[in-house]
């Protein structure tokens, strides 16, 4: 079967698609987009998160079929659509990460200790500054998580940061870290405005 | 496998007329997880995303019809002056990811002893309205649940919709657990007060073949109350009519060992969940009683 939908803001059609196969394996497998991670397939851990149509879900508990026609945000483009959100929508009008950016993306920049010089959004570039990356497999899937929930609640409370991420583990037990890089990130959100 | 996408209602029961084993899914978050351990390989997926009529809810005089897809975070967020029972269910599900894109629904389909919504649905009052290419019925929710996994669904119904009476009194849920996110049930239970009728109801989770209502310990709490004019003098609990009621909540549990807990922890939890749900419920319920009628 054959899927189109929207990736990271540019149109995308991927075939040949299981009917059983889940939205990850779709991004991951036929789009060449590895940064949403596979690890539990059961919802257990997200890694896998992605927004569809805004919403923070398991990539991998979504029909691949389900994503027909809607918008998904992957990591990959969480840069540019942090950037349009804070530049309150498309000035451009060439906006979202193609595929062939997405693929290639990497947080490397110049410098790849500080993420100077690349592409980040803000929440990237506190998880960088925080030091709250370690062997990084739960990194994108928390920084989706994260994202969303600094873009509801802009001043969140430990307890609304520990809810919002509930839902992400982290196996080298880096969570102190992850939450001082959210709380870096709420407080450079604030001082923006 | 066959991808079934109807775009309305009545195409949905059409397709699962023509395919009864077709399986429906909505949220994903049952279905896709045996789907990836290759535990199911359906003939057909059913994917009601399209039909925006389930993810609709509607306020009514004494119910809320809630659709079938409604996610618990929509619940959470919208329905817990209405029904405060199954907006607390909703919280202990999994965790944001999960309750975006779960629903009453799905749980109601999947019938899992362990589902967290049950207790909260059986406690409050429910009717679940299905429906066929042969015509709708509602579904007492006592009726609804006949054995592990296993439902009063029809091979060529859907479920569109949960009836949950609206409170008339205070609600409680919990749940046992080895974290606050992504647990399954250890056990759970759920307790509502209806001061209009002067009764209780109760559910519990995870402690027998289906979930299940604590019927002797409602009947006796019914007539305790009733007869030392709790409901009226709004005294505090007697601690041996809790204790009581603990005890036969206890004993409405039919459980088995697994690897989340052993048959007599369940059965010793769910009375302890029964007796401090009373106790909150109650106490709420002699403070709502101490404002509306001015006493000090």
């Amino acid at each position: 079967m054959r899927v189109n939908f929207t990736v990271n803001g540019r149109r995308q059609e991927a075939d040949d698609v299981w009917e059983g196969e889940s939205l990850l394996y779709v991004l991951r497998e036929r789009l060449g987009l590895p940064g949403s991670k596979n690890a539990c397939e059961q919802g257990e851990c997200g890694s896998c998160t992605v927004r569809l149509d805004g919403v923070p879900v398991c990539s991998c508990l979504v029909a691949a079929g389900q994503a027909e026609g809607r918008e998904v945000v992957t990591v990959e483009g969480l840069a540019d659509f942090a950037k349009q959100r804070s530049e309150g929508g498309c000035a451009s009008g060439a906006c979202g990460t193609s595929l062939q950016d997405a693929q290639q993306w990497a947080a490397k920049g110049q410098d790849s200790q500080t993420g100077e010089g690349g592409e980040l959004s803000p929440i990237q570039q506190a998880f960088i500054d925080a030091g709250a990356v370690q062997c990084g497999f739960c990194t994108p899937g928390l920084l989706v998580a994260a994202d969303e929930m600094l873009e509801r609640t802009p001043n969140p409370s430990d307890a609304d940061i520990r809810e919002a991420l509930s839902g992400n583990l982290c196996r080298c037990t880096g969570y102190e870290k992850i939450m001082d890089a959210v709380r870096l990130a709420a407080a450079r959100q604030g001082e923006a405005v | 496998m066959d991808f079934l996408r109807p775009a309305s209602w009545e195409e949905a029961l059409a397709a699962k007329a023509e395919h009864p084993t077709a399986v429906p899914i909505a949220g994903g978050t049952d279905v896709m997880v045996e789907i990836n351990f290759d535990h199911r390989r359906p003939e057909y997926l059913l994917d009601l995303n399209r039909i925006t009529d389930l993810t609709e809810w509607e306020v009514g005089e004494e119910t809320v019809r809630l659709g079938a897809s409604v996610p618990y975070t929509s619940i959470m967020e919208h329905l817990r002056a209405e029904l405060p029972g199954l907006a607390l269910a909703s919280h202990t599900v999994a965790s944001p990811q999960i309750r975006n894109r779960g629903g009453v629904g799905g749980n109601l389909g999947t019938a899992s002893p362990a589902g967290d919504a049950h207790p909260a649905l059986l406690a409050a009052g429910a009717e679940v309205e299905v429906e066929s290419v042969r015509g709708s019925r509602l579904i007492p929710i006592d009726e609804f649940y006949t054995g592990v996994k296993r439902n009063a669904l029809a091979a060529d119904e859907l479920i569109k919709s949960v009836h949950i009476k609206k409170a008339d009194g205070p609600q409680q849920y919990s749940k046992v657990g080895t974290r606050n996110a992504m647990v399954i049930a250890v056990c759970a239970f759920g307790l509502a007060l209806h001061p209009e009728t002067r009764t209780v109801r109760t559910g519990i989770g995870s402690a027998a073949p289906t979930p299940v209502r604590a019927k002797a310990a409602e009947e006796f709490l019914n007539a305790a109350l009733e007869e030392g004019g709790f409901w009226d003098n709004g005294k505090i609990i007697t601690p041996s009519v809790a204790k009581q009621f603990a005890e036969l909540c206890s004993g409405a549990c039919n459980p088995i060992d697994d690897v989340r807990g052993t048959a007599s922890y369940r059965r010793h939890a769910v009375g302890v969940m029964a007796r401090r749900t009373l106790t909150w419920t109650w106490e709420s319920y002699r403070g709502a009683r101490r404002i509306t009628e001015g006493a000090a």
